[in-house]
């Protein structure tokens, strides 16, 4: 039986750092993995096809991100807050509709028809936000899960727009489409609008989400929502604030995508949520919330859409399979991701 | 099930070295159990003791050394080999399915069948006879999510008992328990002891050391310190050795009781439904008050419903303005915070890192119109230092911190704001003694500097040692109010279990 030295005591007085450089290092490595992958897959596209790495195939293939990438950002914060919308595909149909009904109705009214397009655009934003703020009332107030809400609406916003375009399409005047045309057409300084606008929504999400009390609370609220709600936290309003940006990112998804081919229809934005959901996955963000980057979004949906362009360019494997293709890389991707929440 | 034929387990540690990274936690431990004996585990926290008992348990392996169980040296890839073995560990956070029932949960991975088919009434059988040992009267057919967290505690004692241990591990099994529960578990562990079963027992609270083991054994900083029979050793001693130096003074002195002020806080008839009734009091500014009760006496709930966290009614009134809050942001508006009990549940975001943690009240401080990170991080310097908070580096996350240390920031964290009034649910619970003594003499000097603080804890002692007064709740009403010279442990158990004529 020995008792304790004293001069033990000192021994141990040195700090006692827990958490070993290791794992932030690593750490780090996989917050690279998107960006890793998507240079690799560039790196096979350029060997596959010369035509991939010219100048006009990547601005190409970031126009068609822009969409799906301006929505996946409004996503990332509805998945690091702990939620879910399954419906946006569904609400930029509807958008469509609806704002091509407001800017032919406006243009014969107001008689100016850049007011029309102006009125329209805006109204894309609003109503896409009020939407959202209906999922989010739904969510807070009702108290009903997130994946519920959207996955009813999902069903009804599109039921709408069929219903409104009476199954087939709902097509914008030539001559406003005309004048619209250049928000998707159009080109600032080389690079075509729908680009800026992605960069745009891209560099005020990660502001937003980093360097605001709002996005704080986001992601204190997605990392333990009881935590969040004990430490004064208004949980149900920044849900709700989050699903209404949301739905604005899907209305200036949809005033992008409107120009485009002019027209809404029942398959109009099909499928947009899984891509947006993808994106935002593959992006190293973590569907139970809590944590999540833009910056990894943004090379979610680009990475997905180069897998598209890759398949387009080359004929080693079939289009038919592009979206194989891309589970295949999901599935991998949340492989890879496991060993950090163990 | 019951298969006393077989010995206790004799157990072995060689050298056991863990690393995690490039961070040693174990430096080569080395000490022996005998069969049959019950040892109690003490250390401070960080000391290594869950670690140790981890490996033993077979959920984590050792960087290196070598542990025999009888004599044979064994490596165990998992919890259920170990379990093989006899080995079984209860851990301090519950391993339970709460959506199965209790039956379901204790049978859960050892499942008794009848060809395909699982079968239940054996198995509620079995569980009825081990349940009814540990004291719990409740169908096994009950799920576990309708069961209170000391009830939790027991089904968890009587999935080991089940599982047949015969080398038993509890980690702060009665930081939940009533005294009567507690005391049942006591003759549960020297009837196992009885049976030939070996016994480790990880606790902080060293009178129950001092009532059940045979034996102590004290790790420090990751290092076997020391090793006496529980006779031979006094709880002084034992705090000694598991700190490394001497304890004197746990608690602050008592500063003079404040001056007659006007109420920091004063509550009149708050009613929380199903757990609180009427319960009236206040607290000045620079005054400490206790809320004492028995688990379940409805304090917690009593300050949730204050804070609108619950249903509640009555009067609440905030240096003499009457308020209601719907929320725990209205309460901090008006300058009342609160720290919950549960500090992983809702206290501490512990993948946030420190800095985020602590400013997360108090965020519209920073900012300006963007978030301030350099103004964040100095004021996360400051605190580490002002509350002592001991960290590697500033860059951790708060799961990196040792239970201790994520206490003291979570206390920083609801000071942040900078409240008028504070309430402190279970300050110290699952907390070494030398952060102990830190967050007591914090508490003082916040008191001292005028806030008006509000400790509710299950601990007497820690209220005799800190309160001014102590308010005693019990089954959801109050029952006294404890100042002066009444404030002892009897005259607070008397009142806590009405036992106590009230007029005395």
């Amino acid at each position: 039986m020995s008792t304790p030295e004293p001069s033990q005591a000192n021994a141990t007085d040195a700090v006692r750092p827990r958490e070993s450089s290791a794992a932030t290092w690593r750490e780090r490595i996989q917050s690279y993995g998107p960006v890793a992958g998507l240079i690799l897959l560039c790196l096979i596209g350029t060997w596959l096809n010369s035509d991939f790495a010219t100048p006009e195939n990547i601005l190409n293939v970031l126009t068609r991100t822009a969409f799906i990438g301006i929505i996946a950002v409004g996503m990332c914060f509805v998945i690091i807050s702990g939620g879910i919308d399954l419906s946006v595909g569904s609400m930029a149909a509807l958008i469509a509709g609806c704002v091509i009904m407001l800017i032919n109705w406006a243009g014969q009214a107001v008689g100016s028809p850049l007011a029309a397009v102006l009125i329209g655009a805006l109204a894309a934003i609003v109503l896409g936000a009020f939407l959202g703020m209906i999922h989010g009332l739904l969510i807070t107030r009702g108290r009903i899960e997130p994946f519920i809400v959207t996955l009813g609406t999902l069903g009804i916003y599109r039921a709408y727009l069929t219903y409104f375009s009476g199954g087939g399409a709902i097509t914008l005047d030539n001559a406003l489409a005309d004048l619209y045309a250049p928000v998707y057409y159009g080109y600032f300084l080389g690079i075509p609008i729908p680009v800026w606008v992605f960069l745009g929504v891209a560099l005020a999400g990660g502001l937003v989400l980093n360097r605001t009390a709002y996005g704080r609370y986001v992601q204190a609220i997605g990392s333990n929502e009881q935590v969040a709600r004990y430490a004064a936290v208004d949980v149900d309003w920044v849900k709700l604030k989050t699903y209404m940006l949301l739905g604005a990112c899907v209305g200036v998804a949809t005033l992008l995508y409107v120009p485009r081919l002019g027209s809404a229809s029942p398959t109009t934005g099909l499928l947009w949520e899984l891509e947006a959901i993808a994106a935002v996955i593959v992006g190293g963000t973590a569907l139970k919330g809590g944590a999540g980057s833009i910056a990894g979004t943004v090379v979610g949906a680009i990475l997905l859409s180069v897998i598209s362009n890759i398949l387009n360019l080359t004929s080693i494997i079939s289009v038919y399979l592009n979206a194989a293709v891309q589970g295949f890389v999901i599935i991998a991707v949340a492989l890879l991701q496991r060993s950090r929440r163990t | 099930m019951n298969d006393a034929a077989k010995p206790g387990l004799a157990v072995e540690f060689d050298d056991v070295v863990k690393d995690f990274g490039t961070v040693r936690v174990l430096h080569g431990i080395g000490f022996a159990l005998e069969p049959g004996r019950v040892y109690g585990l003490l250390g401070e926290n960080g000391a290594g003791k869950s670690t140790l008992m981890k490996i033993l348990g077979g959920y984590q392996p050792q960087t290196s050394g070598t542990i025999r169980v009888n004599g044979r040296p064994v490596a165990f890839s998992s919890s259920r080999d170990a379990e093989a073995e006899g080995i079984v560990l209860i851990h301090q956070e519950f391993n339970l399915a709460d959506d199965l029932s209790i039956s379901d949960n204790i049978f859960l991975g050892h499942e008794k069948k009848r060809g395909l088919l699982l079968d239940n009434r054996a198995m509620h059988a079995e569980s009825a006879k081990v349940l009814a040992k540990v004291g719990l009267a409740v169908d096994p057919a009950t799920k576990v999510s309708r069961l209170i967290v000391a009830e939790k505690q027991l089904v968890e004692i009587a999935k080991a008992l089940a599982r047949n241990a015969r080398l038993l591990i509890m980690d702060e099994p009665t930081a939940t328990l009533t005294p009567s529960e507690t005391n049942r578990l006591f003759r549960l562990i020297e009837e196992m002891r009885a049976d030939g079963v070996t016994v480790i027992y990880i606790s902080h609270k060293l009178d129950e050391v001092e009532r059940i083991t045979d034996e102590v054994i004290v790790l420090r900083d990751g290092r076997f310190v020391g090793r006496s029979p529980t006779k031979d050793i006094s709880r002084r001693q034992m705090a000694n050795m598991m700190i490394g130096r001497e304890v004197n003074d746990l608690f602050p002195p008592r500063a003079p009781v404040p001056r007659e002020t006007a109420p920091a806080l004063r509550v009149t008839d708050f009613s929380v439904p199903g757990w609180a009734e009427k319960i009236s009091f206040e607290v000045r500014p620079g005054e400490i008050l206790g809320f004492a009760g028995l688990v379940g006496a409805g304090r917690t709930e009593l300050f949730e419903g204050i804070l609108g966290l619950r249903k509640g009614s009555g009067r609440i009134e905030l240096s003499g303005r009457t308020v209601t809050f719907r929320s725990p942001r209205e309460a901090a508006d008006h300058g009342l915070t609160y720290l919950s009990e549960d500090r992983k549940g809702k206290g501490l975001h512990v993948n946030f890192g420190l800095g985020e943690n602590l400013t997360l009240m108090a965020l519209e401080r920073y900012v300006k119109p963007l978030l301030d990170p350099s103004a964040e991080h100095a004021a996360l310097e400051a605190a580490v230092k002002e509350y002592g908070i001991r960290t590697g580096t500033l860059r951790n996350k708060a799961s990196a911190l040792s239970g201790g240390n994520q206490q003291k920031l979570a206390l920083a964290k609801v000071l942040h704001p900078e409240p008028k009034v504070v309430v402190l649910d279970e300050p110290t619970r699952g907390v070494d003694i030398g952060a102990k003594r830190d967050i007591y003499f914090l508490i003082s000097r916040l008191a001292s500097q005028g806030l008006a603080v509000i400790v509710i804890s299950s601990e007497l002692l820690e209220l005799i040692g800190v309160a001014h007064r102590v308010v005693v709740m019990r089954a959801g009403r109050f029952s006294a109010e404890v100042d002066g010279a009444h404030l002892t442990e009897q005259e607070l158990i008397a009142h806590a279990t009405g036992t106590a004529n009230v007029d005395a």
